[in-house]
């Protein structure tokens, strides 16, 4: 059995306390929501901690409010499970409960959060291993080493952002909530990532994500698929994520089209995102903008499936995505895992 | 052609005691639960993790992070200091070696100069806390001086120097094979056409849910005992003897319920040893249970088999005559690998009538974790390339792929082109079954674009008929013990790996004896208490374990029959056995109980004891190799595969799965079901997405080769959710050599389901991925290939150039051979320099 290394466990009440733990030395001491990243990081070593801090008492993390405005404020602590479970947020925004049903498996999905989801650390086959194994290839850059193994010339780490939540919040215009000891901001959802495996989120480390909020949808209309190997459990290896509002002449009024496992960040795709802008929301305007969504994906080599194939699946992926907001029959075969 | 011998129908060849006991038959045939269900799901099973003992140690081993290296030096002074660290071992401690082979004894309980792959073992650690344990391995510092590492076989085959063993057969090919089977040019040239094909099965793993653990503890007197998570508590006897140097009546080995095995726990393995070493030099247990990436180093998993088939047909698909050759990427060490590498061509002969054969393989030594037998031993590879070859020639020669087979049926009693004689085969039912239940006729080939069907077949040994090292013993032994209590205590050398071999024991004695499952108590798989079974391996335990629980079973009611016959003043043969009583069949209610028919015999005869034994039949073939292949009876399987593929993404899945298997007879229908139904899981992982493939990184910058994903997450096994409908169909056609005419079912319904799929997605878009496993992308790449009007196929092209020097000539039975080669001293494929023979000669010269 791997083995978890001894760090000192704390267990605040409330998110001014927690703030004020992490804040005695951001730099060694780590946050636990559900456990379901830490943990395994933890065991494999390719993360430390000297103190854990776990927010699991701290109340008022924790669960789904409707405001007057129709938004909607998600405790960051809220289980998957009770944010895929929430009914008026599933009426609201569907696609969002699919996103999140589809992050790995219902067990993992019953300890996993939301806040936990969104600050997933990035992936890679090079570094999401056992500590023996990384030894083998002398570690990679996100952690000791000083070469990318997915591209060793490359002077970055391009780790994956994997999270499912992450490109269908960003494409329904979500924003967080960031607390620390010494004050809090919000910021939109967008601005929380940057392409970098090593540095992709702009969260300091004494900064608690405490609540996501995510508008109402009014006329947006919203669809998620994902790609992977299996129907359970695993990262995906592209998810594709789009919120189109239409105007009454089924115009274009706004898109937003976001790609996940693709890169560093949830990625948004400009190009198909523009080209739909104040176009008529029909065949051939989804299939062009399918095809544009591929430009703005380049996969390499360090999760499932060839690299090259999942750059061919965004189109397909893309198109799916804009034809079920639009109310077409799908083309293709949805694979056994498609949601 | 294949002989046939006089005896025409194997169905009417019950076995005695079938037709002796078939009036009273109660059990054998029916559902009945199998008898450590209930202690498995409610948890009162112990498997070897769960086992505590007093003064319990743990331990960990350091294992090597390099693929190939000399040892420089090792440094324990920083773990020594750290807290609860209690002992170490390294090579020079255990210096004998071992394997699973005789012609193979290549491993170190931990490597003493050399590392052959990342994960090779090199120090153990003993701690008092496992925590403390595996903080001292990460302190553990070795200096290797890096080795040219050796990562396929092509470049096994170009690299004779350095050699990563100092021993094989031509530098790092471990085994080379050449055997030809009848005037295999006369069959080429009767051919009215010759089909070529190049194939490619990638390496995977067993994937058992129970990580190995060992458990050893010292006992008085110097003895130990050893508890462990293995199917073979035999070998495993036999080798911690070898490499302990204790005699083996002071060793007990005790295999504890296997939580899966399916082959990756039927070699010795170095944790195993050193575990009872450490235990000896401590004199505490000690415990070591395998992390899951450990479990990927152990591997002994199935070869990644590069094949090439050169097969001569008649217009009206009958062959003439076939070449084979395969080429197995065998890892760091030798395991069973031998046994894999004749495997890999022995049954190419038993499902369709082959009059000639010639067959050639290497095994090569590569820097990665040894390969061995995983559920099929080295027959699905070939049996996916026979499979889809056939399907392609049915195609070309405008034959309905089930025909092509079915015209080509080996017969019942047949020997072979390569000496193997086939006793029952149930094939044609077994594809008439699966034909008439997916609509076959009706629907092949006129599905809508993208939904196709797949029909494939296999067959496998029901056990080998040699033992693995050589002896004139039983392969497998039953005692029983009956009381006044009424209580029959069955003995057994049998491991139960989860495929129920405890259900069959209880099931057949207590059928013999006309008792309850209940009044049977099992004792199994402990070498101080049960007599010798060789193990779960080779799906021999049904047929060969089952045969000697009859014998000690009919032994038994013998003995009960005739003390109660006395008694009761019955004749013997007057007597039954059934519903726990023994009675008058012309009059039932003159009978005792059975605890009273123990109680008459007990006294009559004083202690009661039975025991029965199994030595398979001699096979015919007398020629150096003819060891592999040779079975008592053979099973057959035929499946049909429905898939639905997307023509522009290749994404594909399986809709429905038929599968027909001849099983001779159901010991237990639901258990028969529930092996068929798990190798259609199994196989449906092999075909779709398990592989266990390893990464190079580039060369200028590092030596690494490593596996590329040693974890359950990213080693993609299907879940639930890729399951397809599978409908089963059991055909019995009973083999004489059987129990009740039982054979095999725990691994042949595995060996149709790769082949079948590929065919099936054939059929669904026009396209072949002659590689396994069939990702979706090389689906899309197929595809991409058709579209621009290229040969619709992704797959190996070129099978390497091997000389394989003048092969072993043996006429076939109909040629009127005698089984002999005719040119055995000619015959030698092996211009290496060093043999495992001279080798252990050489090191036992150095101990010297």
């Amino acid at each position: 059995m791997m083995r978890l290394p001894s760090f000192r466990f704390h267990r605040p009440q409330n998110l001014a306390e927690a703030a004020r733990l992490l804040a005695a030395s951001p730099q060694t001491t780590r946050l636990v929501a559900g456990g379901t990243d830490l943990w395994p990081n933890l065991k494999r070593r390719h993360q430390q901690a000297e103190d854990v801090v776990s927010l699991a008492l701290v109340r008022e993390l924790h669960g789904v409010e409707r405001r007057a405005d129709g938004s909607f404020a998600i405790g960051a602590m809220t289980t998957l499970s009770a944010v895929a479970a929430d009914r008026p947020l599933a009426a609201e925004h569907p696609a969002l409960s699919r996103a999140v049903r589809s992050i790995s498996s219902p067990v993992l999905q019953n300890m996993g959060t939301l806040g936990g989801n969104l600050c997933l650390d990035t992936r890679c086959t090079y570094y999401n291993q056992n500590e023996e194994w990384r030894r083998s290839i002398g570690y990679c850059k996100k952690e000791v080493g000083e070469t990318c193994w997915v591209a060793p010339g490359s002077p970055r780490c391009w780790a994956i952002s994997a999270s499912d939540s992450a490109p269908m919040l960003c494409a329904l215009g979500a924003s967080v909530r960031l607390v620390s000891a010494s004050g809090e901001r919000t910021i939109p959802l967008t601005a929380l990532y940057q392409d970098d495996g090593i540095a992709y989120l702009t969260k300091r480390p004494d900064e608690i994500l405490t609540q996501v909020f995510v508008p109402a949808a009014a006329d947006r209309h919203s669809a998620f698929w994902k790609l992977r190997r299996r129907g359970s459990i695993d990262f995906g290896v592209l998810s594709v994520a789009g919120t189109i509002a239409l105007d009454a002449q089924r115009r274009v009024r706004s898109a937003q089209l976001f790609l996940g496992c693709v890169a560093s960040f949830p990625t948004p795709c400009t190009e198909a995102m523009e080209s739909l802008q104040g176009q008529i929301f029909d065949e051939e305007h989804i299939t062009r903008a399918a095809v544009l969504a591929r430009k703005a994906a380049s996969p390499l080599s360090n999760t499932d499936f060839l690299p090259q194939w999942r750059s061919k699946m965004v189109e397909p992926y893309t198109e799916a995505v804009l034809r079920e907001i639009a109310g077409l029959p799908q083309q293709r075969l949805a694979p056994a895992h498609a949601f | 052609m294949a002989e046939r011998s006089e005896k025409q129908d194997g169905a009417a060849a019950k076995p005695e005691a079938a037709r002796e006991i078939a009036v009273a038959r109660n059990i054998v045939g029916t559902p009945y639960r199998r008898v450590d269900g209930r202690a498995k799901v409610t948890g009162q099973t112990r498997f070897a993790d769960d086992l505590s003992f007093p003064r319990m140690v743990h331990m960990r081993l350091v294992r090597s992070i390099v693929p190939h290296a000399r040892i420089v030096s090792i440094d324990t002074s920083k773990a020594a200091a750290m807290p609860g660290v209690l002992a170490f071992l390294v090579g020079k401690d255990m210096p004998n070696t071992f394997g699973i082979l005789p012609v193979s004894q290549d491993e170190h309980a931990l490597c003493i100069d050399k590392v052959r792959f990342v994960g090779d073992p090199v120090v153990a650690i003993a701690a008092l806390t496992d925590d403390q344990a595996y903080e001292a391995s990460l302190a553990v510092r070795v200096e290797y001086e890096s080795l040219e590492t050796i990562a396929t076989v092509e470049e096994a085959i170009a690299t004779s120097e350095p050699r990563i063993h100092d021993y094989s057969d031509e530098g790092n090919i471990h085994k080379k094979v050449s055997m030809q089977f009848g005037e295999l040019e006369e069959g080429f040239a009767e051919a009215d056409e010759i089909f070529e094909d190049v194939l490619l099965f990638e390496g995977n793993t067993h994937l058992p849910m129970e990580q190995h653990a060992t458990v050893a503890v010292p006992e008085d007197d110097g003895r130990i005992t050893v508890w462990s998570s293995t199917q073979t508590p035999h070998y495993l006897h036999r080798s911690l003897a070898k490499v302990l140097e204790l005699p083996a009546s002071r060793i007990r080995v005790i295999a504890c319920p296997n939580g899966g095995g399916f082959g990756g726990k039927s070699d010795p393995f170095n944790h195993e040893i050193a575990a009872a070493k450490m235990a000896l030099r401590l004199g505490r247990p000690v415990k070591i249970c395998l992390t899951r990436e450990e479990v990927f180093y152990c591997h002994r998993g199935r070869h990644p088999v590069l094949m090439k088939l050169r097969t001569g047909f008649k217009r009206d698909g009958r062959m003439t005559a076939q070449h084979l050759q395969t080429a197995l990427d065998g890892g760091a060490y030798g395991s069973y690998g031998v046994a894999s590498t004749y495997y890999t061509g022995a049954l190419q002969t038993v499902t369709y009538e082959l009059p000639r054969y010639r067959f050639d393989s290497v095994r090569c030594f590569t820097n990665k974790p040894p390969c061995g037998p995983k559920r099929g031993h080295g027959t699905p590879q070939p049996r996916f390339g026979l499979e889809v070859h056939l399907d392609k020639v049915a195609v070309k020669l405008g034959i309905d792929p089930a025909d092509i087979r079915l015209n080509n049926l080996v017969q019942p009693n047949t020997i072979t082109a390569n000496w193997l004689k086939v006793g029952s085969i149930g094939l044609k039912k077994c594809i008439e079954a699966v034909v008439a239940g997916s609509g076959w006729r009706e629907r092949r080939g006129k599905l809508p674009h993208g939904r196709g069907l797949g029909l494939a077949c296999g067959s496998y040994l029901s056990g080998a008929g040699l033992p693995i090292y050589w002896n004139h013993m039983p392969q497998s032994g039953v005692q029983l013990k009956l009381d006044r209590s009424g209580c029959v205590a069955a003995f057994c050398g049998q491991t139960e790996i989860g495929q129920g071999s405890d259900s069959v024991l209880a099931g057949i004695v207590a059928e013999v004896l006309g008792i309850e499952l209940l009044d049977i108590r099992l004792c199994v798989a402990d070498t101080d208490l049960t007599p010798v079974d060789l193990g779960s391996y080779s799906s021999r335990v049904t047929l060969m374990m089952g045969n000697a629980a009859l014998q000690a079973a009919q032994r038994a009611r013998e003995l009960v029959a005739r003390a109660v016959s006395e008694q009761l003043k019955v004749p013997q043969d007057r007597l039954v056995f059934a519903e726990r009583r023994v009675f008058d069949s012309e009059d039932p209610s003159k009978g005792l109980s059975w605890p009273e028919a123990c109680v008459c015999a007990e006294s009559r005869f004083g202690t009661l004891g039975t025991t029965g034994s199994y030595i398979p039949p001699r096979s015919p073939g007398r020629y150096r190799g003819a060891g592999v292949g040779p079975s008592p009876a053979y099973s057959y399987s035929a499946t049909v595969v429905e898939v639905e593929v997307d023509p522009e993404t290749g994404l594909y899945r399986v809709e429905h799965v038929w599968m027909a298997h001849d099983v001779g007879k159901a010991i237990n229908p639901v258990l028969v079901m529930g092996q068929i139904e798990g190798s259609v899981y199994m196989g449906l992982g092999e075909a779709l997405m398990e592989e266990q493939v390893f990464r190079r990184l580039p060369k200028n910058r590092s030596n690494a080769l490593v596996h590329k994903h040693p974890s359950m997450l990213e080693y993609k096994s299907p879940t639930f959710l890729e399951m397809p409908k599978v409908t089963s169909y059991i055909i019995e056609d009973p083999d004489p050599n059987g129990p009740f005419g039982a054979k095999e079912v725990g691994q042949g319904p595995l060996l149709p389901m790769m082949p079948a799929i590929a065919n099936a997605i054939f059929d669904a878009v026009g396209v072949r991925v002659d590689q396994i496993p069939v990702h979706p992308h090389l689906v899309a790449k197929a595809l991409e290939e058709k579209a621009r009007g290229k040969e619709p196929r992704v797959g190996p092209r070129a099978f390497p150039s091997i000389d394989f020097g003048t092969p072993l000539r043996v006429p076939t039975p109909a040629e009127g051979g005698d089984g002999q080669a005719v040119n055995q001293d000619e015959a030698k494929v092996r211009t290496g320099t060093g043999t495992m023979t001279e080798r252990e000669e050489a090191l036992r010269g150095t101990k010297r």
